[in-house]
């Protein structure tokens, strides 16, 4: 039988698919367990969720997040740093631990069989980390030393410059990682009066899923952890209380970088926190506009123009305002010309070529056709039950998700877009070569440049 | 631990695989090409991977891209190139598998009709901005080129890596695209494979029905290229870049994937630098605190391997004290190979890996991929039990025995990467290495 190939073919019936069903208790000690059945594969993933991340940092200590989630893992319980690295090794076990803005995420996947064996070290890991003046001294040297390797990095010297400068005096006005000055200040007293406030099980939930039942990973979950100590304390940080970020000084900033190939670009303002009733409004929006490879800018600056391998726009959600940003890293003569079409499209989508019906569809299914993908991993389901957790999401988020989306038109986008995305407040910057752009980042009517060295 | 499939191959040689996987409302597509940077020639490298690009820029009967109608549908899509293969893969909800059939199957075989002049100058400079972007300018970003031009001689089809030489990719043809197209991209020379939510029946109907219309090319005759003799002594080099920190790579020829001593060198590489408690993290970062990073991999490849050791040095410490520290613990393990505690290690380790690859239908590494794998470097997509098992067969003898062989002292390449005018970083006697 020839194909037809005059058109595409349409899509056949939607085909149904349950969203996972998260079982939620809490333990007499505050500690939040819940729980997934997940049964494809014989694995398990357990997730972490700590409620404190870099904008927990003391004002005076930017990075003591990151370092004590760095040293969770560098002895805890009866163990030293070997030995919990070996007891890792022998159950096949995968440990990643992040440290983000808002959160501390410590999250293990091993074997089924091995359940008890992972939980007990997460719950070593979590409670009882010795943190060691002779470890801590090592690990602080990894991180100098990984921070003068991001020296040499384009794409970092561009986010902790455009961090910086958005968020001038705010809890998110610093990488995680934090700096080299606070980092040699910095005293084990620190990591463990930061780990003894945050590291509470009244604000910590446990995600469990995999290939046992509710009951099995509940029963396993709450005896690792039933003997954490209760606390009474109130939460370490409270995002609502954060001051609103004060718009920085200048539109345009160029972090020197001699004899660049390409150029680094970060354009963005503060926008709105995770928990906005705009938050699907934006994410089609930000999917037109910038957010997959068939959005306006890639289309324009890499398909049309060939000025990059690749650009993306996103809004970062978090707990208060986060940012709207496009990264892109673009031929260094192609700044300027690259600059001036981005934020082209940022400016015409909010009016001048409002979002059409054809681009809203293509947003809108973009992200709902494929939102079921999102849950094909006991470790992805796992992080999507944490972000319910983290921004206090409902149970029925996930099945919320694709009507809400679905419910809204070009209108609702195009005026998220023009609520959201102000380039009257863009914040540019640059990372390239100070001789080469110079003139061509004058010409662009965006004020002075202001010459930027990053610490 | 499996991964069932059906496999049936159409009339023009198109080798279907079928696994079925009903978890999700998904299916993956995963189409496989046995063409890589191996398959160009000096003067032309860049080449396989610049086509990659073109194959996203639609076809005769769909020409406006490739990406706008699958993301519509919800479709997750990328490519990619290496020395040895191309693959396409889309993952799709279920209803939407006939569109990426379709458009599969017309950029299989109707892609010419579509090429412009406009189309292949933009994308040229796409791959030549991704190759600024990853390697010219990023830090130690040029070091695998180096290694490998000399690990082979100039006229070895690894001797370059697949991004290839920028004069080179500057100088490609519009003329070159045809020619590699009707050489390399047919049913002959192609591996599909359909995984999720899909019965097997079906998917070989669906593949007959779009892929039948193809015409069959001519299989190309697999290389067989013997890997050069390792270097009678360490082939010193030095390369000046714009980094921080100075950084050692050892590199020494291998088996060839799947090849005897490959899965033994794979584990060696755990035992030397996975997690903490590996040989290497251990002595050189955690006790000697001399190297900030320590990484060993064994890169496997359809023709040939290589075995490489990389690290770098903390501030202060000299790329000498490192090379004499891994040397030493090299020769530690040569000798007597690993424990008993540290096989057992590595051994749930591989396991747990394997499991982990099955958690996916599509994408880089899903269930599809490795179908594709299998099928396209040993004709045998159920090849993955035996995979497994020459993981769990393996022996500290054999462990020790493959080192023996392949990692001996001096054959090595040996680069330093040293920060721009700072060449007395560099091991002594060094030679200045030329890539750009």
């Amino acid at each position: 039988m020839a194909v037809d190939r005059s058109r595409l073919p349409g899509l056949g019936p939607e085909r149904p698919f349950t969203f996972p069903d998260i079982r939620r208790v809490t333990l007499a000690n505050g500690l939040r367990v819940w729980t997934v059945e997940h049964h494809q594969v014989p694995l398990v993933s357990v997730l972490a969720l700590v409620p404190a991340g870099a904008a927990a940092d003391p004002s005076d200590r930017p990075g003591l997040a990151a370092i004590t989630g760095d040293m969770l893992d560098e002895g805890c319980g009866d163990k030293g740093a070997l030995d919990v690295h070996e007891a890792l090794g022998r159950i096949g076990a995968q440990l990643d631990l992040d440290v983000g803005h808002d959160a501390t995420v410590l999250g293990l996947t091993t074997l089924e069989r091995y359940l008890d064996r992972g939980l007990e070290l997460v719950r070593d890991m979590l409670i009882r980390p010795r943190f060691e003046q002779r470890e801590f001294d090592r690990v602080r040297d990894l991180r100098l030393n990984r921070l003068l390797q991001l020296k040499d990095m384009p794409p970092a010297l561009a986010d902790r410059a455009f961090t910086q400068l958005l968020y001038r005096g705010h809890p998110y006005g610093h990488l995680p990682i934090g700096s080299e000055g606070s980092l040699r200040a910095m005293m084990i007293r620190d990591i463990t009066l930061f780990h003894r406030r945050a590291f509470v099980p009244s604000q910590t939930t446990v995600i469990a899923v995999g290939d046992a039942s509710h009951e099995r990973l509940v029963e396993a979950v709450s005896r690792a952890f039933e003997a954490w100590a209760a606390d009474s304390t109130e939460p370490p940080i409270n995002p609502d209380g954060f001051p609103p970020a004060s718009q920085p000084a200048m539109q345009l900033a160029l972090v020197h970088r001699a004899g660049g190939a390409q150029s680094e670009l970060r354009i963005g303002h503060v926008a709105l926190p995770r928990k906005s009733p705009d938050y699907h409004a934006a994410l089609v929006a930000n999917m037109i506009l910038g957010g997959q490879f068939v959005s306006r800018i890639n289309m324009n600056l890499r398909e049309d123009k060939g000025y990059t391998y690749g650009v993306r726009t996103a809004f970062e959600f978090r707990r208060a305002p986060g940012p709207f940003v496009l990264h892109a890293s673009v031929q260094a003569d192609a700044t300027a010309d690259a600059l001036r079409e981005a934020i082209g499209e940022m400016r015409a989508i909010r009016g001048e070529r409002p979002v059409t019906a054809q681009e809203l569809e293509l947003g809108r299914a973009s992200l709902t056709r494929g939102y079921p993908r999102n849950f094909e991993t006991a470790d992805q389901v796992a992080r999507g039950a944490a972000q319910l957790a983290l921004y206090d999401l409902p149970n029925d988020y996930f099945t919320t998700f694709v009507p809400r989306v679905l419910a809204l038109n070009e209108d609702t986008v195009t005026a998220a877009a023009a609520k959201h995305i102000d380039p009257s407040r863009l914040l540019t910057v640059v990372v390239g070569d100070r001789d080469k752009l110079g003139p061509s980042l004058k010409a662009l009517d965006m004020g002075d440049v202001a010459d930027i060295s990053v610490t | 631990m499996n991964i069932p499939f059906t496999k049936y191959t159409l009339d023009n040689g198109l080798d279907v695989l079928v696994h079925e996987d009903h978890s999700l409302p998904i299916v993956a597509v995963n189409v496989w090409y046995h063409v890589g940077s191996k398959n160009e020639v000096p003067g032309r490298t860049g080449f396989a991977h610049l086509f990659e690009h073109l194959m996203f820029e639609g076809s005769q009967h769909y020409d406006r891209g490739y990406f706008h109608p699958l993301q519509e549908a919800g479709a997750a899509l990328n490519g990619s190139t290496n020395a040895d293969r191309t693959n396409y893969w889309e993952v799709v909800p279920g209803n939407a598998l006939d569109l990426a059939l379709w458009m599969e199957s017309d950029r299989m075989g109707y892609l010419l009709p579509a090429l412009t002049d406009a189309k292949f100058s933009n994308q040229r400079e796409v791959v030549l901005n991704e190759r600024r972007q990853n390697y010219e300018n990023r830090p130690y970003g040029l070091a695998g080129m180096a290694i490998v031009s000399a690990l082979y001689p100039a006229d070895h089809p690894y001797h370059w890596l697949t991004i290839g030489g920028a004069d080179d990719i500057r100088a490609a043809h519009i003329d070159d695209v045809r020619a590699f197209f009707q050489r390399y991209y047919h049913p002959g020379n192609a591996s599909l494979a359909l995984a999720g939510d899909i019965d097997p029946d079906m998917g070989i109907l669906l593949a007959e029905e779009y892929f039948g219309e193809i015409p069959a090319g001519e299989k190309p005759a697999r290389l067989s290229i013997p890997t050069p003799a390792p270097p009678p002594a360490d082939v010193k080099l030095v390369l000046e870049d714009r980094v921080e920190l100075p950084r050692i790579y050892m590199a020494w020829h291998s088996p060839a994937l799947f090849a005897e001593g490959d899965a033994e060198l794979d584990l060696v590489a755990e035992v030397l630098t996975s997690g903490k408690t590996s040989r290497l993290y251990r002595a050189l970062v955690y006790e000697q605190r001399i190297a900030t990073e320590v990484a060993a991999s064994q890169n496997s490849r359809e023709l040939g391997s290589f075995f490489q050791v990389v690290a770098t040095a903390a501030p202060g410490r000299t790329l000498a004290e490192v090379e004499r520290a891994i040397t030493r613990e090299l020769a530690t393990f040569l000798d007597r190979g690993p424990t008993g505690a540290e096989l057992e290690r590595c051994l749930a380790q591989a396991e747990a890996h394997f499991l982990f690859r099955l958690q996916t239908v599509g994408g880089f590494g899903g269930k599809s991929d490795q179908l594709n794998a299998y099928n396209t470097f040993l004709n045998d997509p159920g090849y993955f039990v035996r995979d497994l098992e020459r993981y769990r067969t393996a022996t500290a003898d054999r462990l020790r025995d493959a080192a023996r062989i392949y990692l001996k002292p001096a054959n090595r390449v040996v680069l330093s990467v040293v920060p721009r005018g700072r060449v007395a970083l560099a091991l002594s006697g060094s030679q200045p290495v030329a890539v750009s």
